[in-house]
């Protein structure tokens, strides 16, 4: 390994950050790629703990072809000497080093997992962000109790730890990710009692058009609902979970149809036994490494041009963390940005026929998804579920009440103010869980949350962090 | 198909033993805490600083917080991140898991 190559971080060993990695690596830069998980393949791809050594880890996953090649790609370069893996390194904030050689640079702070007491540091010249998404939970009464688990969550541990949290599963929300999960907690033998999705059919049958951009996609929908029916589980769309039901952990829920506008209809509910409900109404992009280092954001995205650069000099982004899209559309963001980093490290223009195919599945992707955003939405009217003593801030345990009365009696109009009148947000992990309830609640948009760092830092670390960098 | 393991052709190492609040729970080679637990058919194991309820595995990605606990002493782990290793200790973290 030559000083000499210039040298990317990438943030993220998924898709995204596995296509950058390569495509860069391909180039002749030097890679340092730094991932939190144990394994490369971040959420979609990710693969079971090495020491419960599965033989047949593609039973619980799709376009494992794909995996094989990103993977094979990885271990060549690494062999190679051009890529280095970090595994278990979480990065809470990534900083720009003005004014240090020629060339501004890059510090990577990292805490070394799974405990990340102690810090490890990665300096580089550019930094390529692939720092994924994190689901999106509307809150109802009963949310809070252990057995109801988001979505991705479910996938995550029965993809990473092959298990599963009971015998009968709810899966609910809305969005394209419910399908390959109620998909994959039958194939590991729970019983799935019900799919509950809150999109009607006929919003599909009105996007007709836009989803017809992506034939492959809609046939993989429809092989999924084709293996749900094989498992005989109940398809319910245009319904929700109105509350779950336990005492210390879950035991029921109760589901009802959805009128045309949204709302509850009355009389309509029924209630489903089961000890697992996963659920998630879709998925958002994590932004707190780009907004630190002071990037442009587009509503919750992380904003990216056609080379998927950020508006700030040295900082790529791609994959979730610039639109949700799936996992497709962060390969080719993922490539695209890695070539694109390449180039420019090397000081040459970048030539976009380089990356023609990439570039028009990312035309043809983002134009399917956000025609699948109009499809699958929350019901309008989701906020009516919210009980004045549903638990809303699940660190800080407030309450829809304490909120609204926060907006109604203290007039409170936006999410810092609600926070600092109620403490939603102020928990643990930051109002990532609630800030969409939280917003929904106040009637205000989900701003950018500002958080400094992306996870909590031992005062010890932050005290010393860059130290170095005053030489 | 009976298990997430049989679909997987999992064949691990053989299991060991770990603690919770004192009880023995058998673990695989490679679980983390939550998995463990999960297995052995336990969905909480923290309950919350204010109305003390019971909490266990929300996000599963280390994102919520909600899957705290404690292992050999140290609170606040998150069990969705930690993997277990022979004899470890997990107990139930009450509040903030701290003795105050």
């Amino acid at each position: 390994m030559t000083t000499e190559r210039p040298h990317l971080a990438v943030i993220g060993a998924g898709p995204a950050g596995l296509a950058a990695t390569v495509a860069a690596a391909s180039h002749g830069v030097r890679v340092t790629l730094v991932d939190a998980a144990p394994e490369a393949g971040g959420q979609f791809y990710r693969q079971p703990a090495a020491e419960l050594r599965a033989r047949r880890p593609e039973a619980l996953h799709h376009q494992w072809r794909t995996w094989e090649r990103l993977r094979d790609g990885l271990r060549t370069h690494v062999r190679a000497g051009l890529v280095r893996h970090l595994t278990d390194h979480h990065v809470w904030c990534v900083e720009r080093r003005p004014g240090v050689g020629a060339h501004p640079g890059f510090t990577v702070h990292t805490l070394l997992g799974p405990e990340q007491q102690d810090p490890a540091e990665v300096r580089a010249d550019a930094v390529l962000l692939a720092t994924g998404g994190y689901e999106k939970v509307l809150p109802f009464p009963g949310w809070t109790l252990p057995g109801v688990v988001t979505a991705g969550g479910a996938q995550a541990m029965l993809k990473g730890t092959l298990t599963v949290s009971g015998r009968t599963a709810v899966v609910a929300g809305t969005g394209p990710l419910l399908l390959p999960v109620a998909s994959g907690l039958a194939a590991a033998g729970v019983e799935v009692a019900a799919l509950v999705e809150s999109a009607a059919p006929k919003s599909f049958v009105r996007r007709t058009r836009a989803l017809a951009v992506e034939p492959g996609k809609v046939a993989e929908g429809a092989r999924y609902a084709a293996g749900l029916l094989r498992h005989r589980v109940r398809l319910l769309s245009g319904h929700t979970v109105i509350e779950a039901h336990g005492a210390e952990r879950l035991e029921a829920v109760t589901v009802a149809a959805l009128d045309p506008d949204g709302r509850v209809r009355p009389g309509t509910g029924r209630r489903i036994a089961c000890d697992t409900l996963a659920v998630g109404h879709g998925m958002l992009p994590h932004t707190d490494l780009a907004e630190t280092l002071g990037c442009r954001l587009d509503g919750p995205n992380v904003h990216a041009d056609e080379e998927q650069r950020t508006d700030v000099p040295g900082v790529w982004a791609a994959g979730e963390s610039t639109g949700i899209g799936g996992a497709a559309l962060a390969l080719a963001e993922g490539h695209i940005a890695g070539h694109s980093a390449a180039a420019r490290l090397h000081g040459t223009e970048p030539d976009p026929n380089a990356w023609a195919a990439a570039g028009r599945t990312r035309t043809r992707l983002r134009a399917f998804f956000a025609a699948l955003d109009d499809v699958y939405a929350p019901p309008a009217h989701w906020t009516e579920q919210i009980t004045d003593d549903t638990v809303v801030c699940r660190c800080e345990e407030v309450t829809g009440g304490e909120i609204r009365a926060a907006v109604a009696d203290l007039g409170a109009g936006d999410l810092r103010t609600v926070k600092l009148l109620t403490r939603a947000g102020m928990g643990w992990c930051q109002g990532r869980m609630c800030a969409p309830a939280v917003a929904g609640l106040t009637g205000c948009g989900s701003t950018a949350s500002r958080r400094p760092f992306a996870r909590p830092v031992p005062l010890g670390v932050l005290a010393r962090a860059g130290e170095d960098d005053t030489v | 198909m009976s298990s997430p393991l049989d679909l997987a052709d999992a064949q691990p190492g053989p299991a060991f033993t770990v603690t919770l609040d004192g009880r023995e729970v058998p673990a695989l080679p490679g679980q983390t805490v939550a998995a463990a637990l999960w297995a052995a058919g336990i969905t909480s194991w923290r309950t919350t600083r204010g109305a003390g309820r019971p909490r266990g595995i929300f996000c599963g990605i280390g994102v919520c917080f909600d899957c705290l606990v404690t292992v050999n002493g140290r609170p606040n782990q998150r069990a969705c991140l930690v993997p277990l290793n022979p004899g470890d200790a997990i107990r139930t973290q009450e509040g903030t898991g701290h003795d105050d």
